[in-house]
Formats: C-alpha cells, structure tokens, sequence
C-alpha cells in the first residue's frame, strides 16, 4: 500500500489476532529450515535474555551474580486469513534453554517438537521434559536424506512417548510437509474434534462434546485492547 | 544457532534503556502480540529513550513485539519491557494473542486449521 519499501514488512492492518507455535529440539534437527520453509517472510531472529536463575546445568554454583546471556531465536510468520496471523518460534533444545520455553510458550497453541532419527538420544530429554511442564506437544520426526525410514509405531518405542502423543513425519525442507506438520499439532490440540487423526487432548472429558458454542463468551477477551 | 547465536553478557544496556525496571509493568505482552502506534497519542515526551522512539516509529503500522525487535535489533525482554510502558502510557496499542492461562477455544482452532489446509 505503501510506497516505503519497508512496507511489505508489516502485518496487514486488517489482522485482530495472532497465534502462536513454538518450535524445540535438539540443535540442528532442522527448527530453522522448517521456519524458512513456511514463512511468508524472510525468517527473522531476534535475541531473548535467559537469566542464570534457571540455566540447569550452565549454573556456575556458588556464583550469585545477575548474569545474564542471550541465545538467537528464529522465527517466522503466517497469514492464515485477513484477520488472523501465525508465529512460528524456533526455540533451542539445549537444557541451558528452558527458562525461556516458560515466556513464549505462555499463550502458545503448542509445541512442535522436531526430531532427527539418526541423533534420537538428543531428543530423550527435550521430550520428557516437555511432557513434564504439560506442553501440548506432536513429534514432528524430520525426514534427512539419509535417515532411515522407521514406522512411527517403532518411533513412539523408541522415544518413549506416552500413549497420546502424536507422532508425524515431515520434511522441513518442504512447504507442505512442514504445514503438514503444524496441522497435525492444531488437530490434536482440539481434540480430534475438527479433524480426523486427533488424538484426545484435553483434561476435560466433557470438552469435546460441548463444542464450539461454549467458548463463545469468550469472545471479547481476546482482544483486550483493540483500537 | 550460527552467526550471533553465541553468548553476550548483556545485562548492564537493557537496565539502562528502561530506566532500571526489570520487568514489564503488566504480563500482558507476549512475543506474539501485535502492536500499532495509537493514533490519538502525542508527542513521545522528552524524556524518552531512543529506543522508545524508534519502537512506536517502528509500530507505524502493524508489527508483532518479535518483529519490532528483530527490525530494531534490540533484545526481546527489553522490547517488552519498552512496548508494555508504552502500550501502559497509551503511545502503542496492542493486539493481543490468545488471553493468558485460558485454553484456546475451538472456533479458534478451526479457523486456524482451515487456514493452514488452504495455505498447504
């Protein structure tokens, strides 16, 4: 609309609301290509600060200093209608990391947790330390040229998911693939109950059956500030 | 994590441009929440940082708090803690994302599954 070159930078004024997916793994299972490849624009990164409070096994004991470090985050954006947009947060898996999972996971749709078969071990601990925090999570198993092909059952063994967990192999090189891999999060999200292949994911039991309608009142809080 | 993905004590810069608060005056500001400059909004007063100007300068239009500060280059705790004094001071406005600790309802839901299947 602008003639400003910058222009194309911005989200369309139309938008109301934005969501958002978290993306964790293991360093270089593939977080930044599966960015790259659905967002409308060029994937940006940014820094957050991670406080020593929290850095697990990067505390240097006895030391009670406010230190600080920063870790590089890319993230990307979807438009998924005139009024509604996506953000894909790339977050790394290392467990110096987690302190930050708490902020961006804060009214996040869920986590995309992204696997590389060949190095599964490294995924052990950011699983379960997702099932441990109750994120709600899908295993996005990412397909590497030279990864072997193993059925998602003997996948599910291997990583010692439970039951629930829904596991889905994808090609975060590939547009579809990886949007594949973000609908099978969103369906397992809501239960199953707007798509097939859901999988319960819900505390309540009596969600499911009320549907829609009940979460109408709702409505006006979404948008506590809205001009 | 490649290029500036390293370590950088950081901690004295940020202190400073938001005036010695640590953290946002309210929680509401998530990394996805979209901000715009707030058209009934004056002149930023004297006292404030550059980094305020530049980020309702940024916010001309419609940006996400991540965006704001990928574009600025400013860290992200600083630029929430900027952008919720501003948005507190009625400078910016914020779209916000799904309200804190509520489940997302499932009208939600499928309006983002139909968005994603027909972006497939």
């Amino acid at each position: 609309m602008d003639s400003a070159d910058s222009a194309d930078r911005y989200v369309p004024d139309s938008v109301r609301q934005a969501v958002k997916v978290l993306i964790v793994g293991a360093f270089g299972v593939g977080k930044t290509t599966l960015v790259g490849s659905v967002s409308e624009i060029e994937p940006l990164r940014t820094e957050e600060t991670v406080t020593g409070a929290a850095v697990g096994v990067d505390a240097l004991a006895g030391v009670e200093d406010k230190r600080t470090t920063t870790v590089a985050m890319d993230f990307g954006r979807l438009t998924l209608n005139d009024r509604l947009v996506m953000y894909l947060f790339g977050a790394p898996g290392q467990r110096r990391y987690w302190g930050m999972w708490d902020g961006l996971a804060e009214g996040a749709l869920g986590v995309l947790a992204v696997v590389d078969t060949r190095r599964l071990a490294e995924s052990f601990e950011v699983l379960a330390e997702l099932e441990l925090r109750g994120l709600p999570f899908v295993v996005a198993v990412n397909r590497f040229p030279d990864s072997e092909d193993h059925p998602v059952a003997e996948l599910r063994g291997a990583l010692d998911l439970t039951g629930d967990t829904p596991v889905v192999t994808f090609d975060a090189r590939d547009r579809a693939s990886s949007i594949d891999a973000l609908i099978t999060l969103v369906q397992s999200i809501s239960g199953g109950a707007t798509g097939p292949a859901g999988t319960e994911g819900t505390d309540h039991p009596d969600e499911a059956a009320r549907g829609p309608v009940a979460y109408a009142p709702r409505q006006g809080e979404r948008l506590p500030a809205e001009r | 994590m490649t290029g500036n993905g390293g370590y950088r004590d950081s901690a004295l810069r940020p202190y400073v441009i938001t005036g010695g608060k640590f953290r946002p005056s309210r929680a509401a500001l998530g990394v996805e929440t979209l901000l715009l400059r707030a058209e009934t909004a004056g002149p930023l007063p004297v006292t404030a940082t550059r980094e305020s100007r530049a980020l309702v300068r940024m916010c001309e239009r419609l940006l996400s708090l991540a965006e704001a500060a990928a574009h600025l280059k400013l860290p992200l705790s600083l630029v929430k803690v900027l952008a919720s004094e501003l948005v507190d001071a009625g400078y910016l406005v914020a779209r916000s994302g799904i309200p804190q600790a509520a489940r997302p309802d499932m009208e939600l839901l499928q309006e983002v599954l139909d968005g994603l299947r027909r972006l497939r």
